[in-house]
């Protein structure tokens, strides 16, 4: 699309494959039904496991009754928490943060059930539907213990969801810069409210899906699954089963989507591998939507109580935050629960000039499924907040909230600037993202159309949100807070075999982001071939010796540094074997589409001369040279740091009056990504997460009764946005490169999501100015909406 | 279980298999033919990825038995064209980039093909509301609308 072009600075043009729209190699097989999911794969003699899961959001198990089941027909057996106990060590989501208390990991109930829809006991049958049919036929017996999903209520601690830890408050950290108590008293001026983000859940269209096999001649378990973490789940396997890596292989094949519901240890997970080592046979299981909906990480489950003080210039002067973070039942496994929670009050500040700053967040554990990563993470929930105060601070001035941005958004000479919690930014252009999103939106013509609109007593409003975020991040930080795991880098493993193919390794997980294209293009600008000449590897444990996968929008930056040094280095032995054979001086030689030449000659070889000369001409390259060449080349890339993406969306939303549905009209994005390998997806990406932030919005709730019952089991019930409820969206970029990465890639898979839910906000209480309401709690449901506005009826 | 014996062609091929009256036409597909082109997401009618062509009008194989399709004419994703020779409306999608992780796409192309057969299509509104029933998570729709805008103004040339 052509509006979709580069904005804002100079448009360079790049000549290379990076930066190039190219087609994307995964759609022919996606688009003819010859994709490879899953669930897709056929293993002989696969039998098939189907769950008996809880109805009680906390009770006591007193008794399991299997022997109806064990006698269903096509039954291989009935297994319950001590039949995987026996075999599965235990395993635990620890951190070196103070304040943090891990949870034990439950591959089935032991003696209690935390939330609806945890696993208590797993059949094993011929087929999906005799499994299910003999599930149905396990009858538990379980003592209600007291309700425990109210957040707040659980702080008190009169109800204990995990006795051993002796509380429910699993983690509690506190960021603090200033006098903020000082300031807040001093300050003219001061806006606060308590705002409340509703659960929400990543709803990948593909459910979760796992199928392991385990070859006892050789002792070796592989286990093909829906996961965006391959190294991270076969590393954590390796631990639960005492396998070496070589005897253990964790396989993402196709993946229908994942934004972070595919990023966690799972218990089915332990349980399919327990099973196909106990029963000799390939085990499957395939989730359907319920269970997805019950059992799958959940996420944004904040209640904030904030406040922001400025001076009568709309100064921001100091910022104060209170979180409760309701993580679920239990401190999910690698990333614990207080990744979320902790992230709301580590990036509450934005992209603001704030001086004082104090965020204090309390975890706390409820009997509700366990809350883990999903796009965004924290940061919507914080720029939900942030930008709520932002605008009503303009409010209260009187000034347009844009302005209100422009004088706090921190500027280009202040980078790198220090965040009130300790944060720093790299060089973003905060303001430049302001600015391109107004001039795209046409921001002054449009206020005046929505005041006419007004005028003739239509509910028209315009909401604005900027953010910034960190991504890419390297070994200093960790991506959950204290967790002690490395996520900070990748590695990629390239080579040029006997037939003269290029072939890229990697252990990052694509899932829908085209990586398979994406680190082609790049393998192939850094090593001078075309883009279809290179192979790509993904998704694999086996690929290469270390990684985790793609989350955190990390995979270009880091997988795309590996795929950097590593091609460097190839084409570095490239040019050497080709000097002994073009007869050239290295500095001599080029390297252009696969085709290895001398400059200024007709001398050239092309990649499969050269490798047959390197591999098997065994006369044409010198011993001693050959013997110090390799046609192979591997390389971990670290960021270090990480670095800084940042972004402002707008939209346009329109209220009926009849309804209260909130339709959005418009919306704009101005997004500092960084330099951008491939803008085709580069746009679907940031499509993709703006509606969902649209969903988190307007539509999406998880919704527990008082006693943790789900309310919201099925696509009925949990609102997914459909095509009627999302906008054209206009993406524009930036293409700044970042100073603080190999290639100046930054991250850019989650912003659409973090802005969103802020952006939309804000709009409708822009369309609502004209009434005395607060809109602080999202979904903003019709329902939700209407209680607002006629709290008469 | 007792089994029933149906008949039906998919994709022009004749298939005459025994079932159980349970089976859903989605698993029919998927396990007993091997067409695994066609996704199951909620196994409830609502996100519209097992979506196909039933005596051509499209319909949720979730939501329908094997046995029901007895003497009916099913077409699926891999009725279309083929990874080398791609169907008109893969290749807009493909262009468009109106696809990431896939899942969602064959029900998608389906629903497509019927909406283009049946429907002007002469606005995004329509097209956006003829897509109502199938969910897609990370597209955000837009890539999506672009393609079939595109395939529905070129529509006269072959998109059956
Ligand atoms: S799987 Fe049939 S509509 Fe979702
Ligand atoms: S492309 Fe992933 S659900 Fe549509």
């Amino acid at each position: 699309m052509s509006k979709n072009t580069p904005a804002g600075m100079a448009e360079a043009p790049r000549p290379g494959i990076v930066g190039a729209r190219v087609q994307r190699r995964e759609d022919p097989r996606l688009l003819t039904g010859r994709g490879s999911y899953t669930d897709d794969r056929k293993a002989a003699g696969a039998v098939h496991v189907a769950f008996c899961r809880s109805d009680r959001a906390h009770a006591r198990i007193a008794g399991i009754d299997i022997a109806e089941a064990q006698q269903a027909p096509g039954v291989l057996g009935v297994f319950t928490a001590a039949d995987i106990d026996a075999v599965a060590r235990p395993i635990r989501a620890t951190s070196n943060m103070p304040d943090y208390r891990a949870t034990e990991f439950v591959p089935l109930a032991r003696g209690k059930v935390r939330h609806v829809g945890e696993p208590v006991a797993a059949v094993v049958a011929e087929n999906r539907y005799l499994a299910e049919d003999a599930a149905a036929l396990v009858s538990v017996d379980y003592d209600p213990l007291p309700d425990a999903a109210d957040p707040e209520a659980a702080l008190e601690d009169r109800v204990l969801l995990h006795e051993e830890a002796g509380t429910n408050l699993i983690a509690a950290r506190e960021f603090a810069r200033g006098d903020v108590d000082a300031v807040m008293a001093d300050a003219a001026l001061v806006v606060e409210d308590r705002f409340r983000i509703r659960r929400k859940t990543p709803a990948a269209i593909e459910n979760r899906c796992y199928l392991a096999e385990f070859d006892a001649g050789r002792q070796a378990l592989t286990l093909h699954g829906t996961t965006q973490v391959p190294g991270l789940l076969r590393d954590a396997l390796a631990e639960i089963f005492d396998l070496p890596g070589h005897r253990l292989r964790v396989v993402a094949p196709d993946v229908g989507g994942g934004f972070g519901a595919k990023a966690s240890l799972y218990p089915e997970e332990v349980v399919v591998c327990a099973l196909a080592m106990r029963l000799g046979r390939p085990v499957k299981w395939t989730g359907d939507r319920m269970e997805d909906l019950t059992a799958t990480s959940q996420a944004f489950d904040e209640i904030v109580r904030a406040k922001l003080a400025f001076d009568a210039d709309g100064r921001f002067l100091a910022l104060e935050a209170d979180v409760i973070g309701d993580i679920g039942a239990y401190s999910i496994y690698p990333w614990t629960a207080s990744l979320e929670p902790v992230q709301v009050v580590s990036f509450l500040p934005g992209p603001y000039r704030i001086a004082n700053y104090r965020g204090r967040v309390r975890a706390v554990a409820t009997s509700k499924a366990p809350t883990g990563p999903y796009r965004g993470v924290g940061r919507p929930v914080s720029t939900f907040v942030m930008e709520r105060l932002v605008d009503m601070a303009a409010r209260r001035l009187d000034m347009d909230p844009a302005e209100l941005r422009v004088r706090n958004l921190v500027r280009d000479e202040e980078f790198p600037y220090k965040s009130g919690s300790g944060i720093v930014w790299d060089r973003a252009g905060f303001q430049d993202c302001l600015r391109v999103t107004l001039d795209r939106f046409g921001y002054a013509e449009r206020r005046a159309e929505q005041a006419a609109a007004r005028e003739r007593g239509r509910l028209v409003g315009i909401g604005i949100a900027s953010y910034a975020e960190l991504t890419g991040i390297g070994s200093r930080i960790s991506a959950a807070p204290g967790m002690p795991i490395n996520t900070g880098t990748e590695r990629a493993t390239i080579e040029i075999d006997s037939t003269g193919a290029v072939t890229a390794a990697f252990g990052i997980a694509s899932h829908g982001q085209g990586l398979e294209t994406t680190l082609a293009q790049i393998v192939a600008e850094e090593l001078g071939v075309r883009v279809e000449d290179v192979g790509i590897v993904h998704g694999d444990s086996a690929a290469v010796a270390h990684s985790t996968g793609t989350y955190a929008s990390r995979s270009t930056v880091l997988a795309g540094g590996a795929a950097t040094l590593s091609a460097r280095s190839l084409r570095a032995q490239v040019v050497k074997a080709a000097s002994h054979l073009l007869e050239a001086a290295e500095t001599d030689i080029e390297m252009r589409d696969g085709v290895v030449s001398v400059a200024g000659t007709d001398a050239s070889i092309t990649l499969r001369e050269l490798a047959r000369a390197f591999y098997t001409e065994m006369r044409r390259i010198p011993k001693e040279a050959r013997e110090s060449l390799d046609l192979s080349a591997s390389a971990t890339y670290d960021p270090f740091f990480g670095t800084t993406t940042a972004a402002t969306h707008i939209a346009e939303v329109e209220i009926d009056p009849q309804t209260f549905g909130v339709a959005v009209r418009r919306y704009v994005v101005a997004e500092d990504c960084g330099r951008i390998v491939n803008p085709m997806i580069v746009d679907g990406q940031v499509h993709g997460g703006v509606a969902q932030g649209i969903g988190a919005a307007l539509l999406e709730e998880v919704v527990h009764d008082d006693s943790g019952q789900l309310l919201t089991g099925s696509f009925v019930d949990y609102v997914v946005p459909s095509a009627a409820e999302i906008p054209d969206i206009d993406a524009a970029h930036l293409d700044t490169e970042s100073p603080s990465t190999l290639g100046g890639y930054r991250g850019m898979g989650e912003g659409g999501t973090i802005g969103a839910p802020a952006a939309v906000a804000n709009a409708v209480a822009d369309a609502l100015s004209g009434m005395d309401i607060q809109i602080n709690e999202l979904p903003v449901t019709p329902e939700r909406l209407f209680r607002l506005i006629r709290p008469d009826l | 279980m007792e089994r029933i014996d149906i008949g039906l062609t998919v994709n022009g091929v004749r298939h005459e298999r025994q079932v159980e009256p349970r089976r859903l036409l989605s698993d029919f597909l998927r396990e007993d033919l091997g067409l695994t082109g066609t996704h199951v997401g909620c196994e409830h009618g609502v996100c519209g990825a097992c979506t196909v062509l039933l005596d051509g009008d499209s319909a949720r194989s979730c939501l329908t038995f094997a046995v029901q399709c007895d003497g009916a004419s099913v077409r699926t994703v891999e009725g279309l064209g083929a990874p080398g020779a791609l169907h008109p409306l893969q290749e807009s999608f493909r262009r468009h980039h109106a696809l990431q992780c896939g899942f969602c796409t064959p029900g998608m192309l389906m629903t497509a093909l019927d909406l283009l057969a049946k429907y002007p299509l002469a606005t995004d509104d329509e097209i956006r509301e003829g897509l109502s029933g199938n969910l897609c998570r990370c597209t955000g729709y837009v890539n999506i609308v672009n393609a079939i805008r595109e395939t529905a103004a070129a529509r006269g040339d072959d998109t059956g």
